[in-house]
């Protein structure tokens, strides 16, 4: 029986010691080098904090490197859960975060001094360099461990929260453990993938990547940020790594396709090729499929309060560019369903919101039980017992195959001249459009306001093309050219930026 | 040229100063969304058209160094 995941990490390191595990462009580290540097990390902070000081946060600098992830496992040995911080955020949105976890240790590395200077950080500065001199101490881990259960925190990832104040969304070591079966038993993960991380480390789809390596002893590199924008230097790592699983965010394919990233080499390794993170265009899809025809391509769906996914769609056929692909259907031991206001929606085609059930929820937002209330509720199809469900705030249906289709946010649902619209099929329609590169609806007062990225400014054939496809009352009324439409960080297109640009705009 | 190339620089990224730095790709300055918008920018204005092969960092680490494959590669167009 499995209760943490470090018996993932143990096993494998017992199995194949030499194995690399993760590695950068300057560290490899094997099985064994990794584990006991974690034992060792975490030995040096039970030291530090005192022995039963567990179940705390400890907020962890990230950047693209393995030293993170060193960290990260040896936080999770000293019986506390992890907290990735971005080094190049705002700091005035890292206080947010110190905050709102009122933690008490960071982990910085040597090199952070002038940056812990500007932070007036007023907890403990635990430099990982110090940390890793400490000796291990078998029996202090095996006390910790035996008062660890499944259903302590793993760790807290902030996302942005409509009021401003980022959201700390706490994930359990048995939710991690059920999302690295889940993605075994659905996509047959085994020991020979080797996986190429994209997605940085406080966002919620490198936690695929991470737990899937240690659960199938697998290897993962940590790519370079920057080959990201050079297709060449790209492939070239890939080959050179021989990685042929990706799980990475939709604008990282979109970038490739964008810059025609394929011209004249493709990656020789790939077989996995999957995506999350907002709606794959399907000319981005058809863009990729062109160079493997031969690879499995998924389409993730889930927000980071159901860890990670909870649904996936193996593309098994041609779409056109006019098709919405779908999000798919639930994983084996996950339950994903439709509800209109508290009834059951089953009907294809019917509109509901997105609900999830099961091992995948998370524990709730650290330090936030307004908001934990609010978004994780009891089922209120269930009045016998306790059970809690996650309202995503995803509206979706059903197509006459029972696959799921995300149609739109909750919150962008619209009355315009008196009909009921789904902004997210204005911007199915608006994406399949050959003139632009992407597209985002957003409503301002009686304006449906088309922000899009293209070449060059194309209104008239845009409306032309979209009166083919919508009825004339969903035409947006309001369309604004962008060479590059602004991107958050993480990597989806700014939507509150838009529409604070679009205000600010219509008062001048 | 130069200064032409500079406008579309600034307004790309106001808050960097192109005339100083040298390594805007190895320092992480430009992401790889500016590099995207950027590229286009640089096609449209310059008639050009850079490929894969010509997108590679050392390309764009400085103004001088786009500046360099925008000449060539209209020489070459």
């Amino acid at each position: 029986m499995q209760k943490n995941v470090l018996e993932y990490l143990e096993t494998a390191a017992a199995k194949f010691p030499d194995k690399i595990v993760f590695a950068d462009n300057k560290t490899e580290l094997s099985y064994e080098e990794f584990t006991d540097k974690a034992k060792r990390l975490g030995c040096g902070l039970i030291r530090t904090c005192r022995e039963g000081w567990t179940r705390n946060p400890v907020a962890v600098l990230i950047d693209r490197s393995v030293q993170p992830l060193i960290s990260f496992f040896g936080v999770v040995y000293s019986g506390n859960f992890y907290v990735p911080v971005d080094r190049k955020m705002p700091q005035e949105r890292i206080r947010l975060i110190l905050n709102t976890l009122n933690a008490r240790v960071l982990i910085a590395e040597k090199k952070d001094g002038r940056f812990l200077e500007q932070l007036q950080y007023d907890g403990t500065v635990c430099y990982q360099e110090e940390l890793l001199e400490c000796e291990v101490d078998p029996e202090a881990l095996k006390r910790v461990s035996a008062e660890q259960v499944d259903t302590d925190p793993l760790y807290a990832i902030f996302t942005s929260g409509s009021t401003g104040v980022p959201k700390g969304v706490l994930v359990a070591h048995r939710s991690v453990i059920d999302l690295a079966d889940q993605f075994k038993d659905a996509f047959e993960f085994d020991e020979t993938a080797v996986f190429g991380n994209q997605a940085p480390f406080d966002f919620d789809v490198s936690v695929k990547d991470i737990f899937s390596t240690i659960k199938n002893r697998a290897t993962m590199y940590v790519i370079p940020q920057v080959v990201f924008s050079f297709p060449a230097k790209l492939i070239q790592y890939l080959n050179e790594k021989k990685i042929n699983t990706i799980i990475w965010a939709v604008s990282a394919l979109r970038i490739i396709e964008n810059l025609k990233g394929f011209a004249s080499e493709v990656p020789q390794y790939l077989q996995n090729i999957m995506f999350s993170g907002e709606v794959m265009s399907v000319k981005v899809l058809n863009y990729w499929r062109a160079y493997f025809p031969k690879a499995q391509f998924v389409n993730l769906y889930g927000p980071t309060e159901i860890t990670c996914n909870c649904t996936f769609y193996k593309i098994d056929r041609e779409y056109s560019e006019d098709e919405v692909l779908p999000i798919g259907r639930p994983f084996r031991n996950s339950s994903v369903f439709l509800l209109d206001g508290d009834r059951l929606v089953t009907k294809p085609g019917e509109m509901g919101e997105i609900c999830v059930r099961g091992t995948c929820l998370a524990l709730g937002y650290y330090n936030n039980p307004e908001k934990t209330a609010e978004a994780f509720c009891q089922n209120p199809l269930n009045s016998a017992y306790p059970e809690k469900i996650y309202r995503t705030g995803d509206i979706g249906r059903y197509d006459d195959q029972g696959q799921l289709i995300f149609a739109s946010r909750k919150d962008a649902q619209i009355k315009h001249m008196g009909h009921r619209i789904e902004l997210g099929e204005i911007e199915a329609a608006v994406n399949a459009l050959e003139m632009l590169d992407a597209g985002v609806c957003i409503h301002v007062g009686e304006d449906i306001v088309l922000c899009y990225q293209a070449e060059q400014p194309g209104e008239r054939e845009i409306l032309r093309a979209l009166g083919k496809k919508l009825p004339k009352y969903m035409l947006p009324t309001r369309l604004l050219w962008y060479k590059a439409l602004p991107m958050n960080k993480n990597g989806k297109i700014d939507r509150v930026r838009l529409r604070g640009e679009i205000e600010s705009n219509d008062i001048k | 040229m130069r200064e032409e190339l500079m406008e579309i620089l600034r307004e790309q990224r106001p808050d960097v100063d192109f005339e100083v730095e040298q390594a805007l790709i190895d320092d992480e300055i430009l992401d790889s969304f500016d590099i995207v918008s950027l590229v286009s920018e640089l096609n449209d204005n310059f008639d050009i058209a850079i490929n894969v092969d010509d997108l590679l960092p050392e390309n764009f680490n400085s103004a001088d160094a786009m500046l360099e494959l925008i000449q060539k590669l209209q020489e070459e167009g």
